[in-house]
């Protein structure tokens, strides 16, 4: 247990430190840009309208103040942080005057909801049977399999989600292909609003599903046949050990440790495809609010959502990271 | 006879091998006879590649394909229970398997599932062939675990929580525990420094005493086999070439290679050169046709080139395969070892 | 070496597709070198014509020549992916090398850095970066980009083999006779690295492209620059599906997937075969 928690210990100042880097790069990004977001805001505002100089020089002012550009640089690292603890990241333009934040946390939980949903099913189907693909080499069925994985695998995300979308929207129309739950319904913890959540959610998740699963599915595959190939598992046939605790306890145990450090890896690379999931079906998620921000030249929430995703990622990885000791016993020894 | 546990007749098992285009069978145990009794240790001794391997994997019934019995039988008699591995239903070898046949594998290093601690791998491996559960089994394997010298509480262990000579005592503890009749322990030695080895060993021989079972010992060491084996098996090229009780194979060898094999051994205080033998194992694939030894052989003829020369006795026990066996004699003088019972 | 290729295509039937698919895109855009028009500019040829003999793609609602479009595309979207498969060979080499073999603080602090740039998402960073750069966000900048966050995973799997290689003999007698660090990777340890090096560029091609492609249809790059990408996002900004111009997202998407799919053989099965335990276990062994 001691060493246990001196593991957690490190990982959670590692974290830290990636939150830490993390947002000051996002910081960075946004606030060394040749264009001012104070310029920009306001080309939004007065593009089709017929304002009164002085009412710009006014709006101007008024954003300077809020955005506080004039200040130097560090100065306003200084603030950001300051204002980022306590959650504060400024109103949003699009839905001025909102805080930025409330309409993030807003978004959070139906992108972490999908994503979490999309991922355990990946990672749990994908693996099951890659790993029995990889033990019996010679099953039709698991082969088939395999080829599909393989033709699906490399197609981007946009592409199958549009595909669904064209199939269930228009040619079978069973599945709703819009909005997070029907409009007609108020939320709240009642099983008409989770079961239309649920529906709702149904294709979006299927697009995740469909493309991510395929990765998994081979990799585990090849991970289990070199695993098949260790002395242990020899033996353990050799000494007519039951066939379903060879291949979970022997191979599949085994060979889930690197997958499993896999996993951790590539969640920075599935929030790219929830974004293009979310416009697709728009869903009302973490994806459709950055681009709808980004659309509205909104800095104070592009900057919200960028600091949100890189915390959310940083974290998960974290927890990941976490259940890493509770399945290999050597690394606790670490 | 009922004194005999096993009986290989005529055993051959290839690798038949067809891939991009290319055909090939390697011939890794070509035509083997011979039978090992009740109770007693009996080696096997041979260079690498000379097939060795691949005749224990037979006996253990661990061979795939691509490599196949293309022809003989292995037939085991135990208690009640007989079962030729050649054309055995799986459900039999099942049967048969750590109940009454183990193995115990080279490189204690690997063969312990790391993730797995050491109780739940000895109830994956020996619940079932036991028989027993709950407090029965328990107090079997507690018990077990006495008499090989080690402590109760590495049941909870990990392997990797254990020291190379712990972890080589709980292998040979996992291959015993079911008290089966037929063990066959493969390179069980190699990669332990001395100290170890003489560990192991003896715990084996105290094993095979206490229980009455035999054990099948490969190894290429000679020395260990001086130690320990009541007979030893000669294997070259695929083919058994003599074999016979210990110290008559040591003090009056029967085959030219045995006699190499023997003269290899160190002798404290001789500064004469070992002799060695000139040339390599021949490739199982593409052997050479007539007696397999015969480009090596310092005593080959005409006849070693066309010729195969069968098993002929040539004293009690004694089986040898050359047309020269009379022409054998021993390289240097063997000294007795120390240990080896007179 | 020639051999080696020849059995792979008759034997490796993964390959073999692989090769074909590739072959028949990168001849397809090797093309757009001879195109007859200039393929930014619109409103050259009658709009919305499906597929014909005189216009092979048909043409969009742009009045574009969907042939050459798609020519110009594909070969601007292939070489932006080979440029950045390039860079970040060349980041995740330099880092993963040197991590394993010099080890100690230089390799701690690499694999933080390593594990901060794992850590965050790219595309949330990458939109930000269209956010504050807007139209300067050309297709080298955006590869620039792109490269350095595509090195990460590749820097570990090579540093795990720089840390095999480091213990082994041969590196060994190379320190012992006086040979300098960089020379020791460059030319001792490089050539067991190309296996990785190989495999891995052809995966980080698929998933640069495929990242343009995402931030294209979303009109996050630079729409006037023909690739994949933006003839999607022009598709749709056209409603090209409601409309009925259905060669216009049917062919960009159909090329697309045949190059990834075609790409990704070509990386399985080249892994596969460098792999000598696959290579066996196809045999039966």
């Amino acid at each position: 247990m001691q060493g246990y928690l001196w593991f957690v210990g490190k990982r959670a100042l590692q974290l830290l430190a990636v939150i830490f880097f993390g947002v000051s790069a996002t910081f960075l990004v946004t606030h060394l840009s040749p264009i001012s977001p104070v310029e920009s805001a306001l080309g939004r505002m007065t593009a089709r309208s017929n304002s009164a100089p002085e009412a710009v020089q006014a709006m101007r002012e008024a954003l300077t103040a809020m955005y506080g550009v004039d200040e130097p640089i560090l100065t306003q690292y200084a603030n950001f942080w300051g204002r980022l603890v306590q959650g504060d990241l400024g109103p949003s333009m699009i839905a001025f005057p909102t805080p930025a934040m409330t309409l993030v946390m807003r978004a959070l939980p139906w992108t972490v909801g999908l994503l979490t949903t999309s991922i355990i099913i990946n990672f749990l189907i994908g693996n099951l049977l890659g790993a029995l693909a990889g033990y019996n080499q010679n099953s039709r069925v698991l082969k088939g399999f395999g080829v599909i994985a393989m033709g699906l695998q490399p197609i981007p995300q946009y592409i199958v989600a549009f595909i669904l979308l064209i199939i269930f929207g228009f040619v079978w129309p069973v599945l709703p292909i819009s909005g997070g739950f029907a409009m007609n319904v108020t939320m709240g913890w009642t099983w008409q609003f989770v079961g239309s959540v649920i529906v709702h959610s149904i294709l979006p998740a299927a697009s995740l599903v469909l493309v991510g699963f395929g990765g998994w599915f081979l990799g585990m595959r090849a991970l289990v046949s070199n695993v098949v190939t260790e002395d242990y598992v020899t033996y353990a046939e050799l000494a007519g050990v039951d066939r379903s605790t060879i291949v979970g306890g022997y191979v599949i145990r085994n060979a889930l440790v690197p997958q499993l450090t896999a996993l951790a890896m590539t969640l920075g690379g599935v929030f790219s495809g929830t974004v293009i999931v979310e416009q697709v079906f728009n869903y009302p998620g973490l994806g459709s609010l950055l681009i709808d921000a980004v659309g509205g030249g909104d800095f104070s929430l592009v900057l919200a959502v960028g600091t949100v995703s890189v915390t959310a990622v940083a974290v998960a990885i974290f927890i990941i990271d976490l259940l890493h000791p509770l399945l290999d016993p050597r690394v606790r020894a670490e | 006879m009922s004194e005999d546990l096993l009986k290989v007749d005529g055993l051959k098992a290839y690798y038949q091998m067809d891939y991009f285009g290319v055909t090939r069978e390697v011939r890794a145990v070509d035509d083997i006879t011979m039978t090992i009794r009740k109770n007693e240790i009996y080696g096997i001794a041979g260079e690498s590649s000379s097939g060795k391997t691949s005749f224990i994997k037979v006996l253990a019934a661990a061979i795939r394909p691509p490599m196949r019995i293309v022809a003989g039988s292995v037939k085991y008699e135990f208690k009640g229970l007989s079962v030729d591995v050649a054309d055995a239903t799986p459900a039999q070898i099942e049967a048969i398997r750590w109940r009454h046949l183990s193995y115990i594998m080279q490189g204690s290093m690997s063969v312990l599932n790391p993730l797995r601690r050491i109780g739940k791998t000895f109830e994956d491996f020996a619940k079932k062939p036991l028989g027993l559960t709950g407090e029965a089994y328990r107090a079997r394997v507690l018990n077990h675990l006495e008499r090989l010298k080690l402590p109760a509480d590495v049941l909870n262990a990990y392997p990797h929580e254990l020291s190379g000579g712990m972890r080589q005592r709980v292998t040979i503890g996992l291959a015993t525990v079911c008290h089966p009749e037929f063990i066959i322990a493969d390179e069980p030695t190699t990669a332990l420094d001395v100290v170890v080895q003489k560990e192991v060993l003896g715990l084996i021989r105290e094993i095979q005493q206490d229980m009455g079972s035999s054990v099948v010992f490969v190894t290429h060491d000679m020395s260990v086999h001086a130690n320990m084996t009541d007979r030893v098996g000669i294997i070259y090229a695929g083919r058994l070439v003599e074999e016979g009780p210990t110290r008559q194979m040591f003090f009056a060898p029967r085959h030219p290679y045995t006699a190499h094999l023997v003269a290899s051994l160190p002798r404290i205080g001789d500064t004469t050169q070992r002799p060695a033998l000139d040339g390599r194992p021949p490739s199982l694939a593409n052997p050479p046709s007539g007696c397999r030894f015969h480009p090596r052989c310092p005593l080959a003829i005409d006849k070693c080139k066309t010729d195969v020369p069968p098993l002929v006795t040539v004293a009690n026990d004694h089986r040898t395969a050359c047309w020269r066996w009379q022409d054998v004699k021993p390289l240097v003088a063997p000294q007795v070892p120390h240990g080896v019972m007179a | 070496m020639f051999s080696v290729f020849r059995d792979l295509i008759r034997y490796n039937i993964e390959f073999a597709i692989g090769l074909v698919l590739v072959s028949i895109i990168v001849i397809f855009a090797l093309l757009s070198f001879v195109s007859p028009v200039d393929t930014t500019l619109i409103y050259l040829v009658p709009p919305d014509m499906p597929p014909s003999w005189q216009y092979w793609f048909g043409t969009n609602s742009r009045g574009q020549d969907l042939f050459w479009q798609m020519s110009t595309a594909m070969r601007n979207s292939l070489t932006f992916g080979i440029i950045v498969a390039v860079l970040s060979r060349i980041i995740s080499l330099t880092v993963g090398l040197l991590s394993g073999y010099v080890g100690g603080w230089l390799d701690r602090v690499l694999m933080f850095i390593n594990d901060i740039f794992v850590a965050v998402p790219i595309f949330p960073v990458l939109v930000l970066f269209y956010f504050v750069l807007r139209n300067n966000l050309d297709s080298l900048t955006l590869a620039l980009i792109m490269a350095c966050f595509g090195w990460p995973f590749d820097a570990r799997l090579i540093r795990s083999v720089a840390l095999g290689l480091k213990h082994r003999e041969f590196t060994r007698h190379a320190v012992f006779a006086g040979m300098s660090t960089p020379k020791i990777l460059l030319q001792e340890h490089l050539p067991y690295v190309m296996p990785i090096v190989f495999s891995t560029f052809m995966a980080n091609m698929l998933w640069s492209i495929g990242l343009e492609v995402t931030l294209a249809v979303l009109g996050f790059t630079n729409i006037n620059n023909p690739t994949i990408g933006t003839t999607l996002y022009w598709a749709n900004n056209h409603s090209a599906m409601v409309v009925g111009v259905w060669w216009w997202i049917v062919i960009p998407v159909v090329l697309l997937v045949a190059a990834f799919i075609g790409l990704f053989l070509l990386a399985v099965s080249m892994n596969e075969y460098i792999d000598p335990r696959s290579r066996l276990r196809r045999m039966g062994a």
